[in-house]
């Protein structure tokens, strides 16, 4: 209540002072359609609009919540942090990019790893977080993804990997292109163990994510329309010269091109990959 | 300008360009204009010795990419005997942009890839100025099998601006080429050693850069996104490379230091272009210790040194 409001006696003042103004965060709009949609139906929805059923982006901790059981959950490597080892500054200090991220997205790095069950299946599951620096690989992300993998081969229980990524972290400059190396190794033991790998690329998955882990999983799997390529769309047009052709880089373009095995929606994703492991597991 | 000097040699140029000029009086006239010469010659090498005494990383980016500076196939020529290239990925294309091969190395028989840039306009458009397609990352993964069943250790040699960011590349599936090499790399059952010669391009050079040993030329860089794209992407202003080239830490000096590489060759004073003789020597050399230690190791322990050091990099709390 304003200072003014408090001396003015109580008969004068009117009763919901906020009439016609809508709440804060009670509505969201469809990033691809433009409807107006009710927050919790979106929430409820998976972040995909109830109007076009576009795939709009999801949290890391919403997505492998909505994924996994809900009990047992244990979380892996969430005690190792982000440094600031090159002391990296460009138009703002990373030590300052990182504080606000973590501020923002209230987790502490671009990769959130999680011990669950699918169904009842055992599984480590991991999600990028996008809002934390464009969901960019570090040496944390690289690391995490390791333990849950290495953590996947001791319990011999499948991993699977939600991507979002613009690609490698460039203020952790060479150190986060070697976290592609060393990613990629760890999944070659999954592959000569035989611990199947599903790789899920959702919107936008690009650069060095995509070009190491991302594409490596046993199944590949996309949601609708996500943007998936090596290098970003922008970048291609200015080398080439030429506009894109429609739909290029889309998840459909992936599949019709042999990257993917299947597009599956959101809402599917559970009982797909649930399917996909108990086959391989013969189970 | 001499174009086949870069901003900061022009001093050099400009001497050398005189030093010629000397010479070829000298052959013509009478004069003895030895001693003359002589000074200049003296002069040059202490303008040299100045200036690369502290060049900026900027500046090692630009010798990376200097116009003179060897490449792969000159390597070759130097390094190897009996080097048969191979082409072709079997599935698409041949792409020039990487060349591979298996050869001699001092009488062992080892496979030999490397990006290649070309020398002219019409060389460079043909190797796509050293840029990868898929088709070039599966060529350099079918040799490297290759290698791996018939019992060679695989060398490589990297100079890529990047992988080629084109429709075409996207459409045959420029992510899933290098994402396989570099899984297929990590558990290779052969001796990897790769040299850094010019540009470390990202995932690019990292696609035929995955080893148990990792070396650097002096004048070389190796990073995540080149100084104009960080500054670009960062700065907003690819004018900006200079700052992003320091704030990277792309030399082989900066790398070292961090533990991201192995080892530095030396380049004689001036760069590898000035004398190729020497360098083939530096790299001989370390290729040659390197390819001993290896070869010493059962195959299970040096895969366990490989994974070892693969899932070593990083820096956290």
């Amino acid at each position: 209540m304003s200072w003014l409001e408090k001396l003015m006696p109580s008969r004068i003042r009117t009763e919901g002072t906020g009439k016609g103004k809508v709440p804060e965060g009670l509505w969201d709009k469809c990033t691809s359609c433009g409807a107006v949609l009710y927050r919790s139906d979106l929430e409820r929805n998976l972040q995909v609009c109830t109007k076009c059923n576009h795939h709009m982006r999801i949290g890391a901790r919403t997505r492998l919540l909505a994924f996994l059981d809900e009990s047992p959950l244990e979380e892996i490597g969430q005690d190792i942090e982000p440094k600031d080892f090159l002391k990296f500054r460009d138009s703002k200090k990373y030590k300052d990019r990182l504080g606000a991220a973590q501020k923002s997205t209230k987790e502490t790095e671009a990769l959130l790893v999680m011990k669950g069950c699918l169904k009842q299946l055992p599984v480590v599951a991991a999600a990028f977080e996008f809002r934390f620096i464009g969901g960019s690989m570090g040496s944390v992300v690289g690391e995490r993804f390791l333990r849950g993998a290495q953590r996947a081969l001791q319990d011999s229980i499948p991993l699977v990997c939600f991507s979002t990524s613009g690609g490698a972290r460039m203020q952790e400059a060479l150190m986060s292109l070697f976290q592609m190396a060393k990613t990629s190794a760890v999944l070659d033991r999954m592959r000569s163990q035989r611990i199947p790998f599903v790789s899920v690329l959702t919107d936008p998955t690009t650069g060095g994510v995509s070009a190491s882990l991302a594409m490596l999983g046993d199944v590949n799997i996309a949601e609708p329309k996500a943007l998936i390529g090596f290098a970003g769309p922008r970048v291609i047009e200015q080398t080439v010269r030429e506009t894109l052709p429609e739909g290029f880089q889309r998840s459909e373009f992936l599949l019709e091109h042999g990257a993917l095995d299947m597009i599956v929606e959101r809402k599917d994703l559970r009982d797909e990959v649930h399917r996909i492991l108990c086959i391989l597991l013969h189970k | 300008m001499n174009p086949d000097y870069l901003d900061f040699e022009q001093p050099i140029a400009e001497l050398e360009a005189k030093i010629d000029e000397l010479k070829l009086v000298e052959g013509s006239e009478d004069f003895n204009l030895n001693e003359e010469i002589a000074r200049l010659q003296a002069k040059s090498q202490s303008l040299i010795e100045s200036i690369f005494r502290n060049l900026s990383p900027w500046q090692i980016a630009q010798l990376a990419r200097h116009p003179k500076r060897p490449y792969t196939l000159d390597y070759i020529e130097h390094l190897f005997v009996d080097f048969t290239e191979l082409h072709g990925d079997r599935m698409y294309a041949d792409d020039a942009a990487i060349v591979a091969g298996i050869a001699r190395f001092e009488g062992q028989s080892v496979a030999v890839i490397g990006h290649q840039k070309g020398r002219n306009t019409s060389e460079n458009i043909r190797r796509n100025f050293g840029m990868p397609r898929p088709e070039g990352y599966r060529k350099a993964l079918r040799i490297m099998e290759l290698a791996e069943r018939f019992q060679m250790p695989v060398l490589t040699f990297v100079d890529t601006p990047g992988a080629y960011p084109g429709i075409g590349a996207e459409e045959r599936g420029q992510s899933q080429a290098i994402a396989l090499n570099l899984q297929r790399m990590s558990g290779l059952r052969t001796p990897l050693v790769c040299t850094v010669v010019g540009e470390g391009g990202s995932g690019g050079a990292l696609a035929i850069g995955v080893c148990d040993h990792l070396s650097m030329l002096s004048y070389s860089t190796y990073s995540v996104i080149s100084p104009e794209g960080c500054a670009s992407i960062l700065w907003k202003d690819a004018g900006r490379a200079e700052d992003a080239a320091t704030a990277l830490g792309i030399t082989a000096e900066r790398l070292k230091e961090l533990k991201l590489i192995d080892e530095i060759i030396q380049e004689p004073l001036g760069g590898a272009h000035r004398d190729v003789e020497t360098t083939c020597a530096n790299i001989r050399s370390t290729l040659s210790a390197t390819l001993t230690r290896l070869a010493s190791m059962p195959v299970e322990d040096l895969l366990a040194a490989r994974y070892q050091r693969l899932t070593q990099f990083g820096v956290f709390k």
